[in-house]
Formats: structure tokens, sequence, C-alpha cells
């Protein structure tokens, strides 16, 4: 009986103290053959299945751009839903392993959660949604308003500063996903309906009169949104941050899937390390040289995946404004490749 | 452990490892030593892998500042107080309408239940209708039935239902005049106390009287004036300080009065609606689980079929009921948790959901809401249980 007890007992004992892999993504991710991206639950323009169940959007995008770079197929990522209130648990615990989510880069959420923010694929900012018929020309306009937002996001928290700054009440009523919170607004719950202006464009489309509602001027916060990984595996850090980066970079230097061919017989030094005729960047990554020609042959340049997925080519026709590259108005930049 | 000598009298020489008795208690030590050690094993493993990833740990975050506003709030709270004092709003939330739910299930529990078996036949069959529909309808989708189909339903604020212009109804909740207590309203809370005294007192003698005589007294009547009647008095000689603030409509909503939110409404409902079903069953399993001739023979003293139920039936069938009503108590506290399906902010939204979202402390916020959930249901069935023993058959 005794050394029943044991086994049991030691066995126990391993599978209690194995550490969390955590240095290990980009080989755990090889063997696996997907990568597990972390999407919304719907978000027209960002992350948003079709009626076939096929992914569209710019964090969608990135994730395939991720897997392109990786295995020359944008195909293998595995698309796991999370809503505001779980995305962060389900990084940690690992069970995916990059966060493309329209999440707001925060310090609190870079240090305490234990997550790392690799970038900024979209400058957001919060902004309120009401309705025509209030005939309200302003967000300050909005004291005693009852307010419909998402739980477990930085609109929440805005939305109190705001309020606050300005010394007008009001009353939140927080909902656990973005469907139940623009089904309540829409269904008058609310007078207004608060989130990125992004979003707000999203939602829009989706309530039953969109014409009857407007998009008040005000922007009251900034919201960096961008893809997250977890704490402690720098490479992976450094492949999730460089699939921006390389995006950013290929658009800037006029690289994309139209003049890829050309690209690749470029003579130009900015041009031949960018798509790896020269120098080694790809395998100092721990990835091929020819990793950037992967992403912009199978997913495009960032310009590309901003006009197809939110831009004048996508049914929410949002100007580039802040998102536009720098040496264009916008604050978009990248580190070069070398 | 092996060296001591104890086992029975009878069977002296039988090897101390063969006793059956020590080692059954040597083999429940066994088990409770690994159980400590796996628990132990558990937090320090999870401590060094959160530290590992640089998580934070421990529960410092109950003193930071939470910054979110919260739409229902029993305490003052505003979104500079802290995670912890958000703790509590969430779980006076929780209690509030578990408190209310229970004892609006128990009514209409008991009150199908005895339709159930009614001799009426529509009604009967009613309350069967009932009981079918309700029970059977998944939970969540009653909670979202009451708040979007029905409180959603209602009209908006500028065109809200007025009855008796004090009370409004819209798709923001339902607007109630507040009391205003004025100087001197004291003296009506004191009478309104004193009804009360008075009528428990009252009614203590008169069972004492009935008993001895077999005199009835019309307690009824004399409650409804001591406990009524009395603090009206009282109101009227200290020319009514308690005043009435009614809702008034001013920009987007209703100000002053006291507004119940659709959400807690819609939750309410279904909460108690649901649970009722269930009674309603046990409430009649109870009843036919008294035999027919405790029925009869009160019949037969000449007491009313009212009268019999109240006096003769249902105590005795309470004994029955008790138990599988508690469980039904600790499910619709338990169900309460639903809320999160249409923003109730109650302890699993606003602590075991904002909270954890915003500090990232699953483990510690997770821990406490559970401990919370097992410490209210651990009180809930710890008194239902005194309650059962106080209704146990006492034999004379």
């Amino acid at each position: 009986m005794k050394p029943v007890v044991i086994r049991l007992a030691l066995a126990a004992a391993f599978a209690f103290t194995a550490q969390a892999a955590s240095a290990q993504t980009l080989k755990t991710v090889k063997d696996r053959g997907t990568v597990v991206c972390g999407v919304s639950q719907g978000l027209p323009g960002f992350s948003n299945p079709d009626d076939k169940g096929n992914w569209t959007g710019l964090d969608v995008d990135f994730c395939r751009a991720v897997a392109a770079a990786i295995f020359n197929d944008a195909t293998k990522v595995k698309f796991t839903p999370l809503s505001a209130k779980d995305r962060f648990t389900a990084l940690q615990s690992g069970e995916i392993d990059v966060l493309s989510r329209n999440s707001t880069w925060t310090s609190s959420r870079d240090t305490s959660l234990g997550l790392n923010f690799a970038a900024v694929n979209y400058y957001d900012g919060q902004g309120f949604m009401v309705r025509k018929a209030l005939k309200v020309n302003s967000a300050l306009e909005l004291n005693g308003a009852s307010v419909c937002t998402q739980t477990g996001t930085t609109t929440e928290l805005n939305l109190a500063d705001f309020f606050r700054t300005h010394k007008m009440k009001y009353e939140v009523i927080a909902f656990a996903t973005a469907d139940e919170t623009v089904k309540a607004y829409d269904g008058g719950r609310c007078d207004v309906f608060t989130t990125d202006v992004s979003q707000l464009y999203a939602e829009k489309l989706k309530l039953t009169n969109a014409n009857d509602h407007v998009i008040l001027p005000e922007v009251i916060s900034k919201e960096p949104l961008g893809p997250v990984v977890r704490h402690g595996d720098d490479q992976w850090f450094d492949i999730v941050k460089w699939t921006h980066y390389a995006m950013i970079n290929a658009e800037e230097l006029g690289v994309s899937q139209k003049t890829l061919d050309e690209a690749l017989k470029s003579t130009k030094p900015d041009v031949k390390r960018l798509v790896g005729t020269e120098g080694n960047y790809g395998e100092q990554l721990g990835l091929t040289k020819d990793w950037i020609v992967r992403i912009v042959k199978l997913v495009g340049n960032y310009g590309e995946t901003f006009d197809r997925n939110v831009g004048p080519g996508s049914k929410l026709g949002i100007a580039r404004g802040l998102n536009n590259l720098w040496n264009n108005g916008g604050i978009q930049y990248a580190p070069p490749v070398r | 452990m092996t060296g001591e000598r104890e086992g029975p009298a009878a069977r002296p020489r039988l090897a101390v490892l063969y006793n059956p008795k020590l080692r059954g208690i040597f083999y429940q030590l066994v088990l409770l030593a690994i159980m400590v050690w796996l628990g132990i094993e558990f937090a320090l493993n999870a401590k060094t892998n959160l530290q590992a990833q640089k998580i934070a740990t421990g529960f410092g975050f109950l003193d930071n500042t939470a910054g979110f506003g919260v739409n229902q709030s029993l305490i003052a709270y505003q979104e500079s107080d802290t995670y912890g004092r958000v703790f509590f709003v969430g779980l006076l939330n929780t209690l509030v309408v578990s408190a209310f739910g229970i004892a609006l299930a128990t009514a209409i529990g008991f009150l199908v239940g005895v339709a159930r078996l009614s001799n009426n036949w529509l009604i009967a069959r009613l309350a069967g209708v009932y009981v079918e529909v309700i029970r059977n309808l998944p939970l969540l989708f009653q909670i979202l039935f009451w708040y979007l189909a029905v409180l959603g339903a209602l009209p908006a604020p500028r065109n809200a239902i007025s009855v008796l212009d004090g009370v409004f109804l819209s798709n923001r909740g339902i607007a109630v005049p507040r009391p205003l207590f004025g100087e001197g309203s004291g003296l009506v809370l004191a009478a309104f106390a004193a009804g009360i005294v008075v009528t428990l007192m009252l009614r203590f003698w008169a069972q004492a009287r009935q008993e001895k005589t077999g005199q009835q007294f019309p307690l009824g009547c004399a409650a409804a004036g001591l406990i009524l009647g009395l603090p009206l008095l009282v109101m009227i000689a200290a020319g009514f300080p308690i005043g009435f603030e009614l809702p008034q409509l001013r920009g987007f909503n209703f100000v002053g009065g006291v507004t119940m939110i659709p959400e807690f409404t819609a939750l309410l409902i279904a909460l108690s609606t649901y649970t009722a079903a269930f009674i309603a069953e046990i409430v009649r399993s109870g009843i036919q689980a008294v035999s027919r001739g405790q029925t009869e023979a009160a019949y037969s003293l000449g007491l009313k079929p009212g009268r019999t139920m109240s006096m003769v039936v249902i105590p005795q069938a309470m004994r029955v009921i008790i138990p599988p009503l508690t469980s039904q108590y600790l499910n619709l506290t338990k169900n309460s948790s639903l809320a999160v399906g249409i923003g109730y902010p109650d302890l699993f939204a606003v602590f075991a959901g904002t909270t954890l979202n915003q500090t990232g402390q699953a483990i510690e916020i997770l821990a406490v809401t559970m401990a919370v959930y097992l410490v209210i249901s651990l009180i809930t069935s710890a008194l239902m249980n005194w309650y059962n023993s106080r209704l146990q058959l006492v034999e004379r």
C-alpha cells in the first residue's frame, strides 16, 4: 500500500511544480503548427467573423502576418474570441500566444498584469455616440445622462474621469460584452454609448437605424491599441513587435503586394535589407531571411491592411489620421531594419 | 504511531499493524497530510510562477483606487473609492437581490404550491402550467426576457408611464417617491416600533388565553390599529413631519426620489419566479406527504378547510418542506451571479469581473469571491437547519 501512496504523491508533486511554460513560445508555436491569437467577439474592421466563420480585420491581419512570418502560411492561425473581461487572463494563463484585440496600452496593464504591449497598430481615442433626437452637440451637455459601456475596459475608467473632471453626474450601466452593450443602447436603456471612436463607427453599423445616431466631436482619451504578449519571453516579444514594424517599414519603402516582385530585384540598400536579399535580419529574430517578403506577399503592408479593413476600402471608411505614416502627417513610425 | 498498543482486549496478540481501528486512523492521517501538502504546494507554486511572470500578488490592491462607476450602491460610493469598497458594494447588491428574491420566491412558491392542490380545476391547472413553463426554461433566458422584452419595452423617460403622479415607469427603471424625515419624525417611527412590540405581546397573551379558555381574540384588527393607526395618529398630532420627495424628469433622467434600476427589477422577478416554481413543487410534495387522515380528523373536529390547511397540514408539511427549501434558497443566491448577463452590479460582476480585469489578480479575487458565496450559503443553511430542528416533531 505504502509504495502506491508514495508514487501518487510524487506524481502529484511533479504535476504541481511544473513551471508554466514561459520562455519557449516560438518553439511551442512551431511544434503546434499554428499561432493561437486572441481576438474580439466580433468588431467590424478589427476582428470580425463572417457567416462562413472567416475572420477579417486589422487585428486579424496582424496575427496572420505573424503566422506568415513563421510558417510562410497566413492561414496557420487559430482565432480565439475573447470578451474584454477575459482577454488578459487568457494570455496570462497561456491559452493564447498573442492578444490582438483592440486593447489599450496602459502602464498598469504593461506592468502588474505580467504582460508586454509589443507595438501600437492603431492610435485611437474614446468618443460618445448619442441619438440625434436628443439634440446634443457636445459631450459637455451630457450631465445626468445614462451611459452604456463595456466592463473591464479603459473606457469605463475614462468615462468616470471625464464626468468627474467636468463635475457632471451620470449613471453607468456596464455590460460584459460589446454586443450586450450595443443592444442595451439600441433598446434605449441609455442615452449615450461610449467606447473607442473606431469601435463607435463599427458598432453604429449594427444599430437598427444607424442614421438616427451621431458621434459627438469630443475625443476624451488616448487609446493606443496594439498586440500583447506575456512577460518572460523576449524572443517572442521581438517577433511580435517587429512584425508590426516590418509592415510599417514595408509601407514606408513602398513595398506592397503589387510591387513585391520589383522590390525583390531592387538595388536600394534599405529595400534589400527589408526583403532579405541583403543581411540576415530575419535569422537574428529566429525566423528566415525572407520573413518580411512572406508577410507582405500573404497579408500586405500596414497601409494595405488599414485600407482594406477600416480605411476607405472598407465599410467603416475611417480616415488614416493619426495612423498615417510619420512622413505623411501621422505618428506611425518604425525603427529601421538593419 | 505504530508503537502504540491499543486494541480490543479479546484479541491481544493481533499485531498492531493489523488493528483495523489504528489502520483506519493512519490512512486518514496520510490522506489529510497529502491534502494539506498539495494545498501548500499549489499556493507556493502559484506564487513562484506569478512572481516569475511579474504578475502582482497579494491583497494590496484592495486599497487602490477603483476609478470606475457603479450604478447601484447601498453604501456611499464614488469613483475615487477603493477596490475594497467596491467589494462591499457588490456584496450588498448580491445580498439585497438574494434577500428580496428569497422572500418573494417563498411567497409565490407557497401560493402556487397550495393552488396546485386546489379543488378548483382552473386554479389547479393554472398553477400546474406556471410550474411546468417556468421551471423548464433556462434561467438566463428568463432574466434576458424580463430585461429586454418586458422592462426594455417600457417607454423612454420623457414618455414615462405615470402612476398617481408619483411613480414613474420607464426603460430607465421605476422611480418612486423618497420619504423625507423632518423634525418630529422620530416620534412617528417610535410609535411604529411600539405598535409592533405591543402587537407581539398581544399575540402572546391571546394565545395563552385561547389555550386556557378557548376564547379567541380578533388579533388582525388590533394589529392593524396598533401598527398602522397609532403612527398615523402620532403623525397627525406632530403635524406631518414625514414628507415625500417626488421624482421629477430633468434633462435625460428622473432626478429625486428613488429609482429602482431595471437590471435589479429584471433579476429579482426572474430569480423569484423561477425559484418559486421549484418551491411550489416542494410545497405540494410536503402537503401530500401529510397523511389524509390528518385532514379528515381536522374536518371531523369541525375545522374549516382553510384552518385545516394552516393549522394542521402545513405545520406537519413544513418538516418535509424545509430541507429541500434550503437548497432552493442556496440556488437562488448563487444564481444571482447571472446578473452579469444584464449588467446588474452584483459581487460577481463588479468584483470578480471589473476589479479582476483592472487588477489582473485572478487567484486572489476568485478565492475571495468563492469564500463569500460559500459563507453566505453556509449561513443560510445554518439558519434553515436551526429552523428545521425547531419544527421537528416534539414527542410528549
